[in-house]
């Protein structure tokens, strides 16, 4: 932000009337989503690496070599990228992320992560979608949410968010032009094509063209994806929040080389993240997240692969994130059905980004209260 | 214009028997890619009952463009196994080729074929029994798997319950091979009860372990392609599915599955999305679902049995439901006569419109509906129909000699592209000459409901201004 967009934000911040302060004053942090999917393996992703039984378990599959974390945790050999964010206490690994009752198809078990239900309850809206609606982020954003990459809008669809979906910056304002966004709608088809027209000219009218960045990007699909993400990042029209996804983690055949690869790339794309955070000055005002269906079995099959599983450990980073493991890591000798009993509801991660990250209050937007995770400083 | 616009949909004149013209429309698009003035003047004479025979009769569960030269090629993994790197590197090239050339065909096939309804259920049945060349990798699997969809796709659901699970390209995109007795993979088992049959909810996670169970032994002979059937790895034991008992193999689990009312339910219920509107009635839905189950499971008195309902024909769900990307360009190539050679700029078009045939996004297949449309991909429509209209334009700039020598520098891959978009022919002055007298007609063909906004103009303008209408999206 230059000084003249800040004075300018500042000042028209100061005639803003009272209720409108309380909303927006969080989202200028950003929550950067990672959904890794497919159901990534938490096991030999966070490896536990000092039990007899994993390797019992996974005779075929067990990595014999990881990079240490403690005694008893190690990072698969593929996220070295990652490290010098765990040595500078920047990622957090939060272990045995799961929900009660879990539910083992890929399809039914991301609409409980987007939609943070229940794993009985069948909710529409995406659990940010519903945060926008309630609190949306100021009318000078670009947008509430972006999704990059990726065919759906996963947390950010819903009717009451200012949601865009963008590949390439440069190409989305040359084509811009073609949204109609007038007219009135008369159902529910017609009526989410005519908002996305309406959120193409707000985002285009808003969005420049791009910065460029010393940081170099991976190539390839994930790598792009982060580029643009730190592109939303440094535009002075802003986001709140950005969701990006990695997919191929669903791993049924011929895991390890595959996992070797996609976690090489996670890794690689998340320390370019960093690097471009840093340049853009936002780095302690961004948080990201992972988050995925679900884990998958603790025992390998035949296939020399993993089948559909549970409770999984997922990535927080940032520069205000308090680096360390936390939740528990999950009991390999005590296992439900085959599959690992969960420790953190996934909720609670999203209870952290609410509450402690955009000071909002989390019980309504996730119909129920979950603790927010102690993973931030202050 | 803006009148006879208005009157266009709001008093429809009727023929004297028929059904008129806007129930013509209505029926062809939904049940096709597009409605032609002529295919709509002929419906329109017809009774809804008589139209809808009509189109189940069309076509012969073939397709009418040649299918690629090397279909009926098959190498064994195991010679693949074998090969030294560079012939690897070149095999890999050659299976990549043919996997575009592949969509090509399908695609041509769409844009060409004279029984739309059957297509369009052959890609229903492609998005219903899913697989991809991603995780296949073999074209020649794949087409086999298109020739058996397009041949069950107006006939009995039973039968191709069975002939799809124990398609070669299903077999190994669901893992078949490494479901073997003692050590069950349940990715078959799991995807044939929640997205073949009975739908989520109607069974319990010990179904899918035992019906696995039933699953092992299926494979795939590597000499041939095809199905083998391995008695020494199959379970043979009893297993319990869906409460009953007994030494079931994979054909009896699928059995039990077609006997349960909830598959009928589920299948009519995604024809009813697919064809009707986005929330099925319940009443008329159970009423479909009856009729399929009563038959058999013959698709095709599922289809008339759809097709009849009160909610098909009400003007409350014309346009509600959104084109999928191939409705929408396949639609747009039949309805305006575009002309290509080679169909390369189309295939990579669906794509990035979210719709890559032959590679669904996952086992779910495309979750369509307003998930077809946002920021990114509702831009893309605009602009290939954007570009439709200045097809004329571009292909003068094409030929200019300028532009030859620069298309002669590219890589073979982007040349390609180029000389395909310069043999895109669409003249608008030859299409509107129908309609010459007619032009009320126009909003009539064009569009499912009214327009939003308010196109106006005369001759292309009016074209150009009612397709970049976002009711234009819709069916």
């Amino acid at each position: 932000m230059n000084r003249r967009h800040f004075l300018r934000a500042s000042l028209s911040a100061l005639l803003l009337p009272h209720a409108a302060w309380a909303q927006p004053a969080g989202y200028r942090r950003l929550l950067i989503l990672v959904e890794l999917k497919g159901g990534n393996d938490g096991l030999n992703t966070v490896v536990p690496h000092a039990d007899d039984q994993y390797y019992r378990l996974r005779p075929r599959l067990a990595l014999r070599e990881v990079l240490p974390l403690d005694a008893r945790t190690g990072l698969h050999p593929a996220l070295e990228p990652l490290l010098p964010l765990w040595k500078a206490r920047e990622l957090a690994i939060v272990q045995g992320v799961g929900y009660p009752a879990p539910n083992l198809s890929h399809f039914r078990s991301i609409e409980i992560w987007d939609t943070a239900s229940k794993s009985d309850e069948y909710l529409t809206e995406g659990w940010l979608a519903r945060v926008f609606a309630a609190h949306s982020a100021p009318r000078e954003f670009a947008a509430d949410g972006v999704a990059v990459g990726g065919n759906d809008m996963g947390p950010l669809a819903g009717s009451g968010v200012r949601a865009i979906a963008l590949n390439d910056p440069a190409a989305f304002l040359r084509r811009a032009r073609l949204a109609s966004p007038a007219g009135k709608g008369y159902n529910s088809a017609l009526n989410h094509i005519l908002r996305v027209e309406a959120d193409i000219a707000q985002a285009a009218s808003r969005l420049h063209g791009g910065t460029s960045f010393t940081t170099e990007f991976p190539r390839g699909a994930f790598g792009n994806a982060v580029r643009v993400a730190a592109q939303l990042a440094a535009n002075p029209a802003g986001v709140a929040a950005i969701r990006l996804s990695l997919g191929g983690f669903d791993t049924h055949q011929n895991q390890a080389p595959i996992h070797q690869r996609l976690l090489g790339e996670l890794a690689a794309g998340l320390g370019a993240l960093k690097a471009a955070l840093v340049e853009a000055g936002r780095w302690d005002s961004t948080l990201v997240m992972t988050y995925a269906e679900f884990g998958r079995r603790a025992q390998e099959n035949n296939s020399g692969g993993t089948d559909h599983g549970t409770a999984a450990a997922h990535f927080v980073a940032g520069g205000r994130v308090k680096g360390g493991l936390h939740g528990e890591a999950p009991r390999l000798d005590d296992l439900d059905n085959g599959n690992l009993r969960h420790s953190v509801d996934f909720r609670s991660l999203y209870a952290t980004a609410l509450e402690s990250w955009w000071g909002l209050p989390a019980p309504g937007v996730l119909k129920g209260r979950f603790a927010a995770l102690d993973l931030l400083r202050a | 214009m803006r009148l006879a616009l208005v009157l266009a949909f709001v008093a429809p004149l009727a023929a004297a028997q028929g059904m008129g013209a806007a129930d013509a429309r209505h029926l062809l698009a939904r049940t096709g890619f597009e409605a032609r003035l002529a295919d709509v003047d002929t419906f329109a004479r017809l009774s809804r009952r008589d139209a809808v025979e009509r189109l189940l009769a069309q076509g012969n569960g073939a397709a009418v463009t040649p299918a690629p030269a090397w279909v009926g090629e098959w190498t064994d993994p195991r010679r693949v196994r074998a090969m030294d790197p560079d012939e690897r590197k070149l095999f890999v090239r050659e299976q990549i080729e043919r996997g575009l050339e592949l969509k090509g065909w399908w695609f041509s096939e769409m844009a060409r074929t004279p029984a739309p309804l059957a297509e369009r259920m052959t890609l229903f049945w492609h998005n219903h029994f899913t697989s991809s060349l991603q995780k296949v990798r073999s074209p020649a699997l794949m087409y086999r798997q298109n020739v058996l969809l397009r041949r069950h796709a107006l006939g009995n659901f039973g039968e191709l319950l069975h002939a799809a699970s124990r398609d070669p390209a299903m077999l190994v995109y669901l893992d078949a091979a490494s479901n073997r007795r003692g050590q069950p993979n349940e990715n078959f088992a799991r995807e044939v009860m929640e997205l073949f049959t009975l739908g989520e909810g109607q069974f319990r996670e010990d179904d899918i372990r035992e019906a696995a169970r039933a699953f092992t032994g299926w494979s795939i002979d590597p000499a041939s392609g095809e199905y083998l059937f391995r008695p020494r790895i199959h379970d043979s034991g009893e297993k319990t599915v869906l409460g009953r008992k007994g030494n079931f193999r994979g054909e009896d689990v699928l059995d039990i599955l077609l006997a349960q009312p909830a598959t009928a339910q589920y299948v009519a219920a995604r024809l009813w999305r697919e064809f009707v509107s986005p929330q099925p009635d319940p009443a008329q839905l159970e009423r479909v679902a009856r009729v399929f189950r009563a038959s058999g499971y013959d698709i095709r008195s599922a289809l008339r049995a759809l097709f009849m309902t009160e909610a098909f024909w009400s003007s409350a769900n014309r346009g509600a439901l959104i084109q999928s990307p191939v409705e929408l360009v396949v639609g747009t190539l039949r309805q305006f006569d575009v002309g290509y050679g080679d169909p390369l700029p189309f295939v990579l078009l669906l794509r990035a419109l979210g719709q890559d045939i032959f590679s669904p996004p996952n086992v779910k297949g495309w979750p369509g509906g307003e998930a077809w449309i946002n920021s990114n991909t509702l831009l893309v429509r605009k602009q290939f129909l954007e570009r439709l209209f200045r097809v004329e334009e571009t292909r003068v700039v094409m030929r200019e000699p300028a532009m030859r020598e620069k298309v002669d520098t590219l890589k073979p891959g982007a040349r390609r592209f180029m000389v395909a978009l310069s043999e895109i022919e669409f003249s608008g002055r030859a299409w509107l000459k129908p309609f010459e007298g007619r032009e009320a007609m126009l909003p009539l063909v064009l569009l499912a409901a009214a327009p939003v906004g308010q196109p106006a103009g005369e001759g292309l303008d009016i074209v150009r201004a009612l397709v970049a209408d976002p009711v234009y999206q819709l069916k």
